[in-house]
């Protein structure tokens, strides 16, 4: 029972401190800076608990906690972790601390409202991890729009407000549909189970009884709301922008965390609640992704903004995520899921490089550096590292994500066909290119921007921030077991869940 | 010894780690030669004794599987980090670690004086460790680690001197094409361990070829995965179609074109074709591509490296032909022939290599032959050595060149047909021809050297190894006498690959029954076509230098076509390269992203924007006006209800 309190707290901590953060001086910067940080190290710290009474062999839902909040509309409070869970959590709050330590020096105006905002959302990410009712889910899916707006908004580059906007509305656009199958889903509930329902243990058994007919546009509704989040091609035109425009700590949230919390919703609601509709959307999903593997990457490699390149080799990443997904094996799920991880190790890492780098010069164009190597030796390891991370090198981990996709889709039956692999494997080519080109033109060659003569290398506090971030890619890359057997029964059951109501047979 | 082989791949990895993190500082370039080349000394010793611990076990005995720990159990997938130790394996790992050793003591005199001398240490040990792991996997996954590891690591000294210009470009620019071109072949690679997992549910070496060895299996699936698999031979082979990078990773330093563009790594395409035999040989039609891929680009690489002028040039293209030998060798079912080649080549061309690295070492960077001339007598050892590796590669008898390459040769007729023995043969006679092209035009004749560089012979740590390499090359051969001439024990080299290749052996079935004579014949005709090709070099460069003028002006289209390699490159970059990034740029950013989509959203954003101003208009305040929408809207309402029921 201790542990299962544990799960609320965690989630109310980062709230708290934000709340108790008002009450500090404005000018007393650097305090705020290590109450934030005091506060987000105490979560991760409690995920860690968490992480430690967790049993990896039992695939259901653990640490239940559950109120009745609205009762008559049957609406509870009601938080648990399953293996895939328990692993987006100890991302999100291993990311934090770190993205706060990040912009001790780059954020100076405003620190105490980051700091509140941060935290905030911090709440908000973990909140969309946890929930297992639908209803307060979609709050935790709202409301941490909020203090990423800001956060992109306030403290972002040039075109912040429009990039801002953009995230905005279209985060909104998607969401709203999701509200109205939501809303239809509680009422369906109803006829079958004689009460409203937004639990989504209730409904995993109410959901595969839905008439297929209905069932798709349901998916529909919940899919466009994730896929605008993942982003999935077409709808990524978003995470350029907002991206680009995010200070440093902004987009390594964005692309660490909130980008993951579209593909765990199509794990944890599309899959398992419209099992039929999956299986029938799964050969045009997969097609959208394939494009977005190609297409991010081909895109990715023509940009002259090093965020911008980053942001669209994020659309490629995700792309191999969601076709993990909608492959539906054991191999792919597994690697699915390790891939978000993955992708939040390495794109994070990547992007708080550029921020590193940016801090320096107040520049990302790429043809504005050229032969660093020799001026910060030590950055120009940590890019090359995170770079080969981020394409897949084998011993590293985003190899274990990509491998086990690709190999998961290639024997799909319900894909059926290598042409989705064929095509999507050609994205490692891509990925090699784009890396490397743009690793050659920051790093290699002789210096001729007088600019960077006399750069700093990088400091303590930047390679503490970055350390654990590559100790865990190493980690993934060498020994995956760990963190595989922790989503690996969890994975199992949404399979299960899946075909259970199939004539597909399983290989 | 055998349980401690996993020992040869972790020293590596030690000798990485501690160069590469304390290397910068130790800053003292004897401790850092000498932790590089001791790990790999030591991972020498410990694979000849597993060698010859494996040598006094029965036949049957020979094979043994060191397990580390579980990497990836996911759903039917097991894979460990495990090493094979057996026959094949230790015949790689011997050459690896000990060319690989006697190169990284060569390395200690060659990179005295370079800044990252640290660096370069640590990046050589890395890739034997990438390299161990890629010949003693026992699993694919393990392969296509060191497989791209070792990748990682060409691609990280090749462009070692990142500041440097290469050619027309940089040496950077080399290593991405490097990466990028292999990167090609591992997308095939991959799709081949798809398959594979698809079709035998397991990507262990033993189950695979187990079952890949059973019946069941339709040969068009072998046919893919063997088809798969052979792209990725090809690219990090350096075959045709996919050779282009191994010319430009010259721009990196000379003991790495040894290392890694000769002798060990663009030979792991060799292994691992020779290593799935089984797969190969139940799909006939891949086999026969293997082989007219590797005839071709023999030929093809050798007629390119005729009128080369840079010495790593010709040696990078005499590289890419002879490994067109190996895999015209595989092609024929002669599976221990090519790997008996790959390691007489890893022995003469580490050592032209390095020769090549002591007479550039001697002209202070020059590196164009028509620029050298008479250097015999300043680098005495170089060109001693230098002219037995040369007559090695051409194939002159007795020299380990000599039995490899006839064994190819001879197989390719008995298995194959004439027309792979007559590509086989005529590309022998191009390969004594500019080989001798190049010891002429370097060691003898007249000087050309540029009055500021005096040429010396390199020290000791250079010439040692240089002198083994010339031992291995002159008798490295004999382990590989063919049964014609050592009667009842038979080939040596051969009886101990037996094992390995026997299920491939059994399926292929196709040896004919040739005579004694027909061998004799065809290998007298060889050597003769060898020692007519060093004669008309001879004559040629040392005789009458004018004469190449004249033919050069004579087939100036030839020439000019040879000179700039057929256009490849240009063709790939005009036709490939360029348009795919014109391509994305234009219509996929410039268009599909910035018009198409998010003109919807921005589109969609002003529509409920002018919408809205309209709407607008409707509240203006006039209390009657919306009074009379109210009735209209109520009437509207109540017709549709009446009419409904």
């Amino acid at each position: 029972m201790e542990s299962n309190t544990i799960l609320t707290i965690l989630l109310f901590i980062p709230v708290l401190g934000a709340i108790l953060l008002l009450f500090f001086n404005k000018k007393n910067e650097n305090l705020i800076r290590y109450f934030g940080l005091t506060v987000s190290v105490i979560v991760f710290i409690l995920s860690l608990i968490l992480y430690f009474n967790f049993n990896v062999e039992n695939g259901d839902f653990q640490f239940l906690y559950k109120f009745k909040w609205i009762s008559n509309l049957n609406i509870s409070f009601f938080v648990g972790l399953d293996g895939m869970s328990m692993l987006l959590l100890l991302l999100t709050t291993f990311i934090t601390p770190l993205t706060l330590i990040s912009s001790w020096s780059s954020i100076k105006k405003n620190v105490k409202e980051f700091t509140f905002f941060m935290l905030l959302l911090e709440t908000g990410i973990i909140g969309v991890f946890i929930s297992l009712d639908l209803f307060l889910f979609y709050i935790f899916w709202e409301l941490m729009l909020i203090p990423m707006y800001f956060i992109i908004g306030i403290w972002g580059g040039k075109k912040r407000i429009y990039a801002s906007i953009k995230f905005f509305i279209y985060t909104m656009a998607g969401s709203l549909l999701m509200l109205v199958a939501i809303i239809w889903l509680a009422i369906y509930a109803s006829t079958s189970l004689g009460h409203l329902s937004t639990d989504i243990i209730e409904l995993y058994k109410v959901g595969p009884a839905i008439p297929e007919s209905i069932q798709l546009y349901m998916f529909l509704a919940f899919a466009l709301s994730f896929a605008i989040k993942i982003p999935l091609f077409p709808f990524h035109t978003w995470l350029p922008d907002a991206h680009t425009e995010a200070p440093t700590a902004g987009s390594v949230i964005l692309a660490a965390v909130l980008l993951k919390m579209g593909t765990y919703g199509l794990i944890r609601f599309n899959l398992p609640l419209f099992p039929q509709a999956s299986i029938y959307f799964a050969p045009f999903i997969s097609v959208l992704a394939v494009i977005g593997i190609i297409y991010g990457a081909l895109v990715a490699m023509v940009q002259k903004d090093m965020k911008r390149l980053v942001a669209y080799s994020s659309v490629a990443h995700l792309g191999f995520v969601v076709l993990g997904i909608f492959a539906m094996t054991t191999e792919s799920l597994q690697g699915a899921i390790i891939q978000m991880v993955n992708h939040g190790l390495s794109t994070g890492a990547l992007f708080l490089l550029v921020g590193i780098i940016y801090e320096r010069t107040h520049t990302r164009e790429i043809s504005d550096y050229g032969g660093i190597a020799k001026i910060v030796p030590i950055f120009s390891f940590a890019l090359l590292f995170a770079s080969l991370s981020s394409i897949g090198l084998p011993g590293l981990n985003g190899f274990v994500g990509e491998f086990l996709i690709l190999l998961g889709s290639f024997k799909s039956p319900v894909l059926n066909s290598w042409i989705y692999t064929v095509f999507a494997t050609s994205g490692i080519i891509f990925a090699a290119i784009y890396m490397l080109w743009m690793y050659q033109r920051i790093v290699f060659g002789k210096v001729t921007n007088p600019a960077l003569e006399g750069l700093k290398d990088m400091n303590k506090r930047e390679m503490f921030v970055l350390t654990p971030i590559f100790i865990f890619i190493v980690w993934i890359g060498i020994y995956p077991s760990t963190f595989l057997n922790v989503s690996q029964k969890s994975t199992q059951k949404v399979i299960e869940q899946v075909f259970y109501h199939q004539n597909v047979t399983i290989k | 010894m055998i349980e401690l082989i996993y020992l040869t791949v972790l020293l590596p990895l030690l000798g990485f780690i501690i160069n590469g993190v304390f290397g910068s500082k130790i800053k003292n370039e004897k401790v850092i030669g000498i932790i590089g080349s001791s790990t790999i000394g030591l991972s020498f010793i410990i694979t000849v004794l597993a060698f010859f611990e494996t040598l006094s076990l029965p036949t049957e005995n020979r094979e043994h599987i060191i397990e580390l720990f579980t990497w990836l159990k996911v759903g039917g997938l097991d894979i460990h980090i495990a090493y094979q130790v057996d026959q094949l394996s230790l015949v790689m790992a011997l050459v690896v670690t000990g060319v690989g050793f006697i190169i990284h003591v060569y390395s200690m005199g060659y990179m005295h004086g370079d800044k990252s001398y640290w660096r370069y240490f640590a990046y050589l040990n890395l890739f034997i460790f990438a390299m161990m792991n890629l010949i003693l996997a026992d699993n694919f996954v393990l392969l296509f680690l060191g497989w791209e590891g070792v990748g990682l690591c060409s691609y990280l000294l090749i462009g070692f001197w990142y500041e440097k210009k290469f050619e027309k470009s940089t040496t950077s620019e080399a290593g991405k094409k490097a990466f990028i071109v292999n990167r090609i072949g591992d997308f095939g690679f991959l799709l081949g361990i798809f398959l594979i997992y698809l079709t035998f549910g397991s990507l262990n070496f033993g189950e695979v070829f187990a079952r890949a060895g059973a019946p069941g299996i339709p040969e068009s699936t072998f046919n893919y995965i063997a088809l798969f698999l052979f792209i990725g031979a090809v690219g990090k082979s350096a075959q045709l179609p996919l050779y282009t990078w191994l010319p430009d990773a010259m721009a990196g330093p000379t003991p790495v074109s040894a290392l890694i563009h000769a002798a060990t790594m663009v030979t792991a395409g060799v292994y691992m074709v020779a290593r799935c035999s089984i797969i190969f040989v139940s799909a006939p039609a891949i086999l026969t591509v293997v082989a007219v891929i590797g005839a071709a680009t023999a030929l093809f690489a050798a007629t390119i490296a005729l009128v080369q002028n840079d010495i790593k040039k010709v040696l990078a293209y005499s590289t890419i032909s002879q490994l067109g030998y190996m895999f015209l060798a595989l092609g024929v079912g002669a599976f221990s022939a090519g790997i008996f080649h790959l390691m007489t080549h890893a022995f003469f061309k580490a050592l032209l290599f390095l020769g090549a690295g002591s007479i550039i070492h001697a002209m202070h960077g020059e590196q164009n032959i028509q620029n050298y001339g008479g250097l015999k007598k300043y680098l005495p050892t170089t060109f001693a050595t230098f002219l037995i590796a040369s007559l090695a590669i051409s194939g002159i008898p007795l020299l380990s060149g000599f039995f490899s390459k006839d064994e190819i040769l001879w197989f390719s007729f008995a298995n194959g047909n004439v027309l792979y023995w007559g590509i086989g043969a005529f590309t022998a006679l191009l390969t004594a021809f500019y080989m001798f092209r190049l010891v002429y035009l370097t060691f003898m004749g007249k000087e050309r050297i540029a009055k500021d560089k005096h040429p010396h012979e390199s020290p000791k740590v250079m010439t040692i190894p240089l002198i083994i390499l010339g031992v291995l090359s002159a008798i490295g051969g004999f382990i590989g006498i063919p049964a014609l001439f050592s009667g009842e024990s038979g080939n040596k080299f051969e009886h101990w690959l037996e094992p390995i290749f026997k299920n491939a052996g059994n399926k292929l079935a196709i040896y004919q029954t040739h005579s004694h004579s027909t061998e004799i014949i065809l290998m007298i005709i060889s050597v003769v076509l060898a020692i007519t090709g060093i004669m008309v070099a001879r004559n040629i460069y040392l005789k009458n230098p004018s004469f190449a003028d004249k033919m050069k002006n004579r087939f100036n289209g030839v020439y000019k076509i040879l000179w700039n390699k057929y256009f490849v490159d240009e063709f790939y970059d005009r036709l490939i390269v360029r348009p795919i990034y014109r391509f994305s740029e234009s219509v996929l950013w410039k268009i599909t992203d910035a018009k198409i989509i998010d003109g919807v959203v921005d589109g969609t954003a002003s529509l409920v924007n002018s919408i809205s101003e309209k709407i607008r208009k409707f509240e203006n305040g006039v209390a009657q006006f919306y009074a009379l929408i109210m009735t209209v809207g109520v009437a509207i309402a109540l017709f549709w209800i009446i009419f409904s029921l």
